[in-house]
């Protein structure tokens, strides 16, 4: 319970070295939000069955509310926080906002770290492999769709294209 | 927030030093890989070790060698092995239909074959089972399912384990009296809460695969949605051809028993003959007999049981169609 | 001369987007405080008991518990409508379903809350229990509430506007159907979640992940005894709402008694499977409905019965029973209309207002029902619509108003899109297309509880530095209504929306906004904004034209000027604007408000269905069914929505695909299932056995935005959250006939009901599942209304006279 005794890791966080306390029982999810203060991870069941907590651990997209805190030492962890640099939005981070791809922004953060992770191994995704790639993360908001194209635009760009979203995306037919 | 209860948590390097591990922690110790089971249902109460005792770090469990595959390999890494020939597909694509990416990307192979039985009185909060006075498989006396059932009906939801047990691959298991080779369809009983032959202090190693020579296999996965959902039946068929012939094959059923269950009299049907629209129906039918799904999982039963003819003629047309 | 709109119909980002992609904003959950206590609540495992005893002891005596809370602690009932105020914090002497509050735990973690949990000790006396509003008809008794029209019936309506048997005598053919909707619920991917904070100076603070602040802070006051003055309700952004955080919650009330009472903050955040206990979504519906029609396909009368599940407990209910029957006649024109509708309580999670409110069930009905009328009369569906439609500007005969109604332009947007008339009856078998069409109001005419003041409230003060502030008790649900405020005033004061910075759902520093519900935000809270930056234009413009030496009817505001329509070089920044005027007039600022135009119907129940204006939506669904398992998939849905005028284009065309989605879960896989003979347990209260759908099985939507202005809308802006999800499932419905031939007169409609009415129809039997009977029901005499045609005023002219507070 909470006086069993805390244990302590190093890990990497969203690049930077960090040195965390918590009780051994508690996930990489409740250590990032309570003990590292990193709210910006979400969670929607606790269960690995909706996707909500996604962070990527050594680049790979994981469920963070199914990882130990403990088995996290020396390892690099990347939130939602760390994607904009130097006061820069992440090229994702640009078209989920233009297009609307964050309606009430709670699964966001779970949507914009797999889509960087594919994008890291797949520079050019078709449409299908973008469904494919999302598949395990759940939005009750959107219906995908804005999300699909922000991750396409952040793709085209981050390819070095001069991208702009399609009129139907933002007006329609 | 659902949370875990409290446990100690130790990462063993290697085989030996989690079998002492083990030992030493008794029936208190669980062994634990990608977690994607164990946590879910220790965070409902399921499964209260005391002491948890990961794989994760040792390595031999992580090896590719050839046609043995370690069982903490990744369902992830597994459904994208370059190295599998189109007779292996069949546990790469099985690998590759489990849950989602993110939970592919933690879970394992061995948690898959694995996986706890799963049942829709069971797989709830404490809270919830309290109100129904808990069932058999934890807590409680009964099984929802089948109340006067002396057994427990959980249902086996691996996708991998029907693919291993219908291409006839063979488990490597590491206990405290040594090792063992178990054929998977040994590996598995038709009991909700015994599901397993494996020892609760003996490790599932690897699993060596069948070399390639003329057989082909297939799984065929009926679940609600494309993602996230446990098999409510899973067709594997495994044909060893001989010419435009079958020589052997095997159908195996998942997600409508406690365990992978081979319908002998469906293979049977084939075996001998080139696959033929009738020879397809008769094997469809003789899967449709056993298959006995229970209301314990998503969807009808009886829809469920007569998906059983509509998959197996199915995956059998997929076989034939690629010969 | 009005100025080029530069803001308005544009597709801007929203002013919250950088927050929300950064992991910025700061929901209820994200919140904590210095020696902040964390709540669990104990739910009952009981469907239906008296509560003989709750013993406390072991669980005070826990380390680290502080606080234990039972049903005598907050013994005052409370409920969203005035006439259902029958819920309890945590229940008193009964329990009535499973997943009802019963004790509360303070302690110094989750950990040990859940433990002490553990240690409460519940004796029930265990009643009947029901499940279904057919067993609630059948059971008068036991009781699971005191009060209601008749036995667990706790809502009968019966009104006939017009003699609708009469209308359906005239008619060339009369048919009959039955319909059932099961329940759904919202599952926002947020679990509720709320802080509460107790100052030793008598000031209670809450956060919580509410659409409804103001009702909150009504409940708040009223369940805890403090003066509303005391009371701050903050409404947290909320990580999807859809109806389900609409209520006042007994976790909400907790939480913040327990702060009062150890004098900590105190948080509560919900499990998933306890979401699904707060439940309020969709009512189960039974439906039955006969309509006349002319060989024109003109429809004579209509008389349509609903029947609803209302679960454990009253929530909105009564609106919810009364918007079964109300909106039916605002699409086609009804000339005499019968509608019959009641609600049973049964001991299940309470159900309430799911996104479309009590209309999708009626609208799923009314679409398959024409549906099966069009083939019958030999008349293509979407020509039949188009025959009977409703005129724009015009009165119903249950009295709503219908201003501008853009549904023909709608239908002739997806007919041609679709390829309908290429596709539909042509396709091979197994494919096929659906049409439907629907409406939904844009705000209800009338607030919760009865008063005259205004529904939405704005405060707008512009800084000298030329930067605004706009105060507003609306709630950001994802929907963007904090966006909303921003374009309207920048469009008006010809600022940045970037540049204003918005105050919202903050009961101590925002004008009342009645909440982020029934789709009234953008027209309420916009009509609002929109006066106070109208008035905030008019008195920058004195003090402008003044300095500028031009009449202030000549002045544009844009682009962060002001300045001379004819000579756009004399001018002033907007900031130099404010200055001139605060060192004129003082501080500026000013407010405005909206309050909705009265309803024409005078009779008891007029109040449900009344609507500043209507959203129109026609949708076409294409199918594709399996006929060896059942299985529908969905490739593609065309959807014409008719939303007045965009305030953001890109916002609404997220709504409308949004609410797709959603539809598309409904019309196909979600459901609220319990498991009647096990205790009415809820079967699947999970993420993963709900089904919701993933990105495998939405289908692509192509959207076309039809844009008719609105008198009653700001810039002419009608609602667009709820109404595309009305016609989804209907449109699914009839194209699953198309494609083979059965109908599936039962949502969702899963890959079971599908092969059963296939077999069937294989056996020679009727190709159809659905439900085959609607009980007797104890209706009272009817109120009868003479429709505007028959010269009524919208009194009626029988029934008990209108009582002051009326039922909403």
């Amino acid at each position: 319970m909470s006086n069993e005794s805390k244990v302590k890791i190093a890990l990497s966080v969203n690049g930077e070295p960090a040195e965390v306390a918590f009780a051994p029982h508690k996930t990489l999810l409740e250590v990032l939000r309570e003990d590292l203060g990193l709210t910006g991870t979400k969670h929607g069941c606790e269960l690995g069955e909706c996707g909500t907590c996604t962070v990527l651990l050594d680049g790979t997209a994981v469920l963070s509310c199914l990882v130990l805190g403990v088995a996290c030492e020396g390892r690099a962890v990347r939130t939602v926080e760390g994607m904009a640099q130097n006061g820069q939005l992440h090229p994702l981070q640009e078209t989920f906002a233009d297009l609307g791809a964050a309606q009430c922004g709670y699964c966001t953060p779970a949507f914009l770290l797999v889509a960087e992770a594919l994008l890291a191994a797949n520079p050019h995704p078709t449409r299908d492999e973008i469904k494919h790639a999302l598949a395990g993360n759940l939005c009750r908001c959107t219906g995908y769709i804005k999300i699909y194209e922000a991750v396409e635009l952040a793709a085209a760009r981050m390819r070095g294209e001069v991208a702009q979203p399609t009129r139907e995306s933002l007006y329609g037919r | 927030m659902l949370r875990l209860p409290t446990f100690r948590y130790l990462q063993p390097r290697s085989l030996r030093e989690a079998l002492a591990m083990k030992a030493d922690a008794g029936p208190d110790g669980m062994f634990v890989a990608g977690g994607t089971d164990l946590y879910p249902n220790m965070k409902r109460r399921h499964q209260e070790p005391r002491v948890v005792i990961s794989l994760m770090g040792i390595e031999e469990l992580r090896r590719l060698d050839g046609w043995n595959v370690g069982t903490c390999v990744t369902l992830s890494a597994l459904s994208s092995l370059p190295t599998f020939q189109r007779s292996q597909s069949a546990v790469a694509g099985a690998a590759q239909l489990v849950s989602t990416p993110l939970l592919r990307n933690m879970g394992t192979l061995g948690g898959n074959l694995c996986l706890d039985t799963r049942c829709n009185y069971y797989n709830q909060s404490y809270e919830w089972r309290k109100s129904i006075d808990f069932c058999m498989k934890k807590d409680g006396a009964i099984c929802w399912v089948a109340p006067s059932s002396p057994r427990c009906w959980a249902v086996s939801s691996s996708d991998v384990a029907p693919v291993m047990v219908a291409i006839g691959a063979e488990y490597r298991l590491v206990g405290p009296q040594g090792e063992r080779l178990v054929p998977a369809g040994r590996f598995y009983h038709n009991d909700g809460i015994n599901y397993l032959t494996k020892q609760p202090d003996e490790i599932l190693v690897d699993v060596r695969l069948p070399a390639p020579n003329g057989w082909d296999a297939v799984y065929h996965k009926l679940r609600r949605r494309g993602s996230f959902d446990f098999p409510v039946l899973g067709v594997a068929a495994w044909i060893q051809w001989n010419g435009k012939k079958v020589g052997e094959a095997r159908i195996v059923l998942g997600g409508v028993a406690s365990y992978p269950q081979e319908v002998a009299a469906a293979g049977a049907a084939l075996e001998g003959a080139p696959l033929s629209d009738e020879a397809i129906a008769a094997a469809a039918d003789a899967a449709y007999q056993p298959s006995k799904p229970m209301d314990n999982t998503d969807f009808d039963l009886s829809w469920r049981k007569q998906m059983t003819r509509v998959y197996v003629k199915r995956a059998l047309e997929e076989l034939r169609a690629r010969h | 001369m009005a100025d080029k709109r530069r803001i308005i119909g544009t597709a801007l980002r929203k002013v919250d987007a950088v927050a929300k992609v950064t992991g910025g904003t700061r929901f209820a959950d994200d919140l904590s405080f210095p020696r902040m206590l964390y709540c669990k609540l104990l739910r009952s495992t009981q469907p239906h008991a008296k509560i003989v005893s709750v013993d406390t002891t072991a669980a005070r005596q826990l380390d680290g518990v502080h606080a234990v809370l039972t049903g005598q602690d907050l013994p005052i009932p409370f409920g969203i409508l005035p006439v259902s105020q029958d819920e309890h914090a945590l229940c008193l002497d009964k329990v009535r379903f499973i997943g009802d509050p019963v004790a509360a735990v303070a302690a110094t973690s989750e950990e040990t809350a859940t433990a002490a949990l553990d240690r409460i000790k519940v004796a029930y006396e265990p009643l009947q229990a029901f499940d279904s509003a057919e067993a609630a008809v059948a059971h008068p008794e036991p009781r699971i509430h005191d009060y209601g029209d008749s036995g667990n019936l706790h809502k009968l309506i019966n009104l006939e506007f017009g003699d609708a048997d009469a209308g359906i005598a005239e008619a060339d053919l009369v048919r009959e159907d039955l319909f059932f909707f099961e329940g759904n619920t919202h599952l926002p991917m947020e679990q509720h979640a709320a802080v509460a904070m107790w100052s030793p100076d008598g000031k209670l603070t809450l956060w919580t992940s509410t659409q409804t602040p103001h009702y909150v802070h009504r409940a708040l006051a009223k369940v805890l005894e403090l003066p509303a003055a005391r009371v701050r309700v903050i409404a947290t952004p909320n990580g999807g709402g859809f109806g389900g955080k609409s209520d006042p919650f007994s976790h909400e009330l907790v939480v913040a008694k327990l702060a009062m009472v150890t004098g900590r903050p105190v948080k509560i955040t919900l499990t998933r499977e306890e979401v699904f206990y707060c439940h309020r979504g969709r009512h189960p519906t039974l439906m039955w409905v006969r309509t006349g029609v002319k060989q024109n396909g003109a429809i004579t009368g209509m008389h349509f019965r609903s029947l609803l599940d209302g679960g454990a407990y009253g929530s909105y209910g009564v609106a919810s029973t009364y918007y079964t029957g109300a909106l039916q006649t605002v699409t086609y024109n009804v000339p005499r209309y019968h509608f019959q509708g009641a609600r049973a309580f049964t001991n299940k999670a309470p159900c309430g207002p799911k996104r479309g409110h009590g209309t999708p069930q009626p609208r799923f009905a009314l679409e398959v029902h024409l549906d099966k009328i069009a083939e019958q009369l030999e008349i293509d569906p979407a020509e039949l619509r188009l025959r009977t439609l409703v005129p724009a500007h015009s009165l119903t005969a249950n009295y709503l108003r219908v201003g501008s109604m853009g549904l023909g332009e709608c239908i002739a947007k997806v007919v041609e899109g679709s390829g309908w008339k290429r596709k539909f009856r042509k396709l091979p078998h197994g494919r096929g297309v659906g049409l439907a069409c629907s409406s939904y109001i844009s705000g209800a005419g009338l607030p919760i509880y009865w008063n005259n003041m205004p529904h939405s409230g704005v405060q707008l003060r512009c800084d000298r530095g030329g930067g605004v502030t706009v105060f507003c008790g609306s709630t950001e649900i994802g929907q963007g209504s904090d966006s909303i405020l921003a374009y309207i005033v920048a469009e008006i004061l010809g600022i940045d929306p970037f540049d204003i910075a918005v105050v919202t759902a903050d009961t101590d520093l925002t004008p009342v906004d009645l909440g982020s519900y029934s789709s009234r935000v953008t027209l309420m809270s916009g009509n609002a904004a929109l006066q106070a930056a109208e008035r905030a234009r008019q008195i920058l413009a004195v003090h402008a034209a003044k300095r500028l030496e031009v009449p202030a009817a000549r002045l544009s505001f844009a682009a962060g000027r002001v300045f001379d329509r004819k000579d756009h070089k004399r001018g002033m920044s907007f900031a130099e604007a404010v200055q001139l005027a605060e060192a004129a007039e003082g501080t500026v600022g000013t407010v405005g408000s909206y309050t909705p135009p009265q309803g024409a119907g005078k009779y008891r129940g007029a109040g449900v269905g009344p609507s500043p204006a209507y959203s129109y939506s026609a949708c076409v669904a294409e199918v594709e069914v399996d006929p060896e398992t059942g299985i529908v998939r969905v490739p593609t849905i065309w959807i014409a929505h008719d939303v007045g005028q965009s305030i953001n284009t890109a916002a609404v065309i997220g709504q409308v695909e949004g609410s797709i989605y959603m539809g598309l879960g409904e019309a196909l896989m979600e459901e609220m299932a319990y498991r009647g003979n096990r205790k009415v347990v809820h079967k699947i209260p999970s993420l993963l056995e709900y089904k919701s759908p993933t990105t495998l099985e939405m289908c692509d939507v192509v959207t076309y935005l039809i844009e008719d202005p609105d008198p009653n809308g700001p810039f002419g802006a009608k609602e667009v959250g709820q109404g595309p999800l009305l016609p989804v499932m209907p449109a699914v419905a009839n194209a699953v006939y198309d494609a083979v031939g059965v109908r599936i007169d039962e949502v969702p409609i899963t890959p079971e009901k599908v092969l059963k009415a296939i077999r069937r129809k294989e056996k020679g039997e009727v190709g159809r599942f659905g439900p085959d009977a609607f009980p007797e029901i104890p209706w009272p005499e009817p109120t009868q209304i003479p429709t505007p045609w028959e010269g009524g005023d919208g009194k009626a002219v029988t029934g008990a006279p209108i009582p002051l507070e009326r039922p909403h």
